[in-house]
């Protein structure tokens, strides 16, 4: 299962880092990131694997809450289905 | 590896974060027809285990999915097959034990509605229809979370007018009985006219005869998600905003599609159907009143809302069909009053009136649906518009329903609070005018011209 991770919010040092260290804390493996700055706000989509993951897409949303209430960015766990469903015939 | 853009990811959570797209239910649909029983006591245990078991895992598997795919899931319910059906061979005529087992199982299991309280006699009664539906009054004040409906006319049976007549009574004598909470049983009752048997919608939702064991259906929403999509087309000509709409509800119906799908898997049944509504809700920015606003009308209801809506309701499905592999349930715009936040701002505006409401149910989903009539309006009266809908109905080929809630001691224009989805509505005026000697005249309005296709 593949896992979407977006990111929005102020931009400040350090954001990817500390997304991707939740993943590979849990063994997520990163396939793929875009990032850009879009009106001074930093906006991330990250498309990762969830194949040899050590917790289940609840508990990392969890972790990834905790994260989000700390850095102070809007962080959201969603699995790729819907974005394929809806964007990919 | 096919790589989502960023667009398409934060289009989706804008959807999602700010327009409120949710899939609004997943409906389980559970046949009872092995539960009958000579004894009422044995019947409605038996229907208490089979929802139980059937249904035992549909909110976990609702919740699940919700957290994995992150959009809302707003709600789990169940339907079951028509209970005068299952009733039918009970020695006694008081169904309201059968309702009090639906409604603990729905207790049980966590849901937030349970249809199938329902009676199918277009053509005429069996025993156990008319056990059934004197029993609703009881049944509705004395269950919580049971919905219950009466389909009395069809394009191929032509109307009932005795079960017309009768429902005016019923849906006052439910009114009287729950009139300390603002008639709130008659929130829970519908009347239809060509019922489907796939519906997942409440309260009209039943599981048919013709329906596998069980099977789980998803009705999608999204009137925010369409209302904010046209805001892109202002001043364009009717056909970009057909498109947009087009486009739009395909992508809406693919999340539902998907829900489905995977809920089926889960909880090991039949993936049943997707239902392309547009369902509202009381929230901000969630209304089919204000699609027709953005549309250009100035209020809902005025002169111009027939033709928005007919559009509308048409682009969704054609954007929803390609979307889904198996479209059905009533798949329309909804038009209910007091669930639509904009239909409420439209009626206190003095824009949208009965008639007019019942001129746009002939060309959307469903019916006369949430709203709040005067508690004086008469029984005959009230059957009078049930006629009314199920005339639209039977000559249009299409589902009307409806669904109006005599509040006892209101009048025009007085506020009522149904809570939750079910939301608030201002009590409407209805005409003055008297159908009692059609009404009290009984007996069968035979089926139309256009039933005989073959």
């Amino acid at each position: 299962m593949r896992i979407v991770v977006t990111v929005v919010g102020e931009d400040k040092v350090g954001i990817i880092a500390n997304v991707t260290r939740v993943l590979a804390e849990n063994k997520v493996n990163v396939l793929n990131i875009n990032q850009n700055i879009m009106d001074g706000f930093f906006n991330m989509v990250l498309i990762a694997d969830m194949t040899e993951a050590s917790m289940d897409v609840k508990t990392i949303k969890e972790c990834f809450d905790k994260l989000a209430a700390e850095i102070g960015v809007e962080i959201r766990v969603q699995s790729e289905q819907i974005f394929t469903a809806m964007h990919q015939i | 590896m096919s790589v989502l853009s960023i667009k398409d990811v934060l289009e989706t959570t804008e959807m999602i974060t700010q327009n409120n797209l949710d899939v609004r239910t997943i409906t389980m649909g559970i046949s009872l027809l092995d539960c009958a029983h000579p004894d009422i006591d044995v019947c409605a245990r038996r229907i208490y285990d089979k929802i139980t078991s059937k249904a035992e895992h549909l909110v976990r598997t609702g919740e699940d999915l919700e957290a994995e795919l992150g959009i809302p899931i707003i709600n789990k319910r169940v339907s079951v097959t028509p209970i005068a059906i299952v009733g039918g061979s009970c020695d006694s005529k008081d169904y309201v034990p059968l309702a009090k087992a639906m409604d603990r199982a729905a207790h049980e299991i966590g849901i937030n509605f349970i249809g199938g309280f329902s009676s199918l006699v277009d053509k005429g009664y069996t025993q156990g229809d008319r056990n059934l539906i004197a029993s609703i009054p009881e049944a509705l004040a004395t269950t919580e979370l049971v919905c219950s409906s009466v389909s009395l006319g069809s394009t191929k049976c032509g109307i009932n007018m005795d079960a017309v007549a009768q429902m005016g009574r019923v849906v006052k004598e439910t009114a009287a009985r729950t009139a300390d909470r603002d008639a709130i049983g008659c929130a829970k009752l519908v009347v239809f006219c060509n019922s489907v048997p796939d519906n997942p919608f409440m309260a009209g939702a039943y599981h048919g005869v013709q329906e596998p064991e069980s099977v789980v259906s998803v009705g999608v929403s999204g009137p925010g998600v369409v209302k904010h999509a046209l805001e892109a087309v202002r001043g364009q000509d009717i056909g970009a905003v057909a498109e947009m709409i087009k486009r739009t509800a395909f992508k809406i119906t693919r999340v539902g599609q998907l829900v489905a799908q995977e809920a089926a898997k889960r909880l090991e049944t039949q993936f049943g159907i997707i239902d392309l509504s547009l369902a509202p809700t009381p929230a901000v920015g969630d209304s089919v009143a204000h699609i027709l606003e953005e549309i250009g009308l100035e209020s809902c209801g005025g002169p111009g809302t027939t033709a928005a809506l007919a559009m509308l309701n048409d682009a969704v499905k054609k954007g929803g069909l390609m979307a889904s592999s198996y479209v059905g349930g009533l798949s329309g715009a909804f038009i209910p009053v007091s669930e639509d936040a904009g239909m409420i701002a439209a009626v206190e505006r003095g824009s949208l009136r009965l008639e007019k409401l019942e001129a746009m149910t002939c060309v959307c989903s469903v019916g006369l649906d949430m709203i709040a009539i005067p508690g004086d309006t008469t029984a005959e009266t009230i059957s009078a518009i049930i006629a009314d809908e199920a005339a639209i109905g039977m000559i249009n080929n299409k589902t009307t329903a409806v669904r109006v809630i005599p509040v006892p001691g209101k009048k025009v224009g007085d506020p009522v609070e149904f809570g939750g989805l079910l939301g608030y509505a201002p009590v409407m005026e209805v005409s003055k005018f008297k159908a009692d000697e059609f009404i009290a005249r009984g007996g069968r309005i035979p089926a139309p011209v256009r039933s005989l296709t073959n």
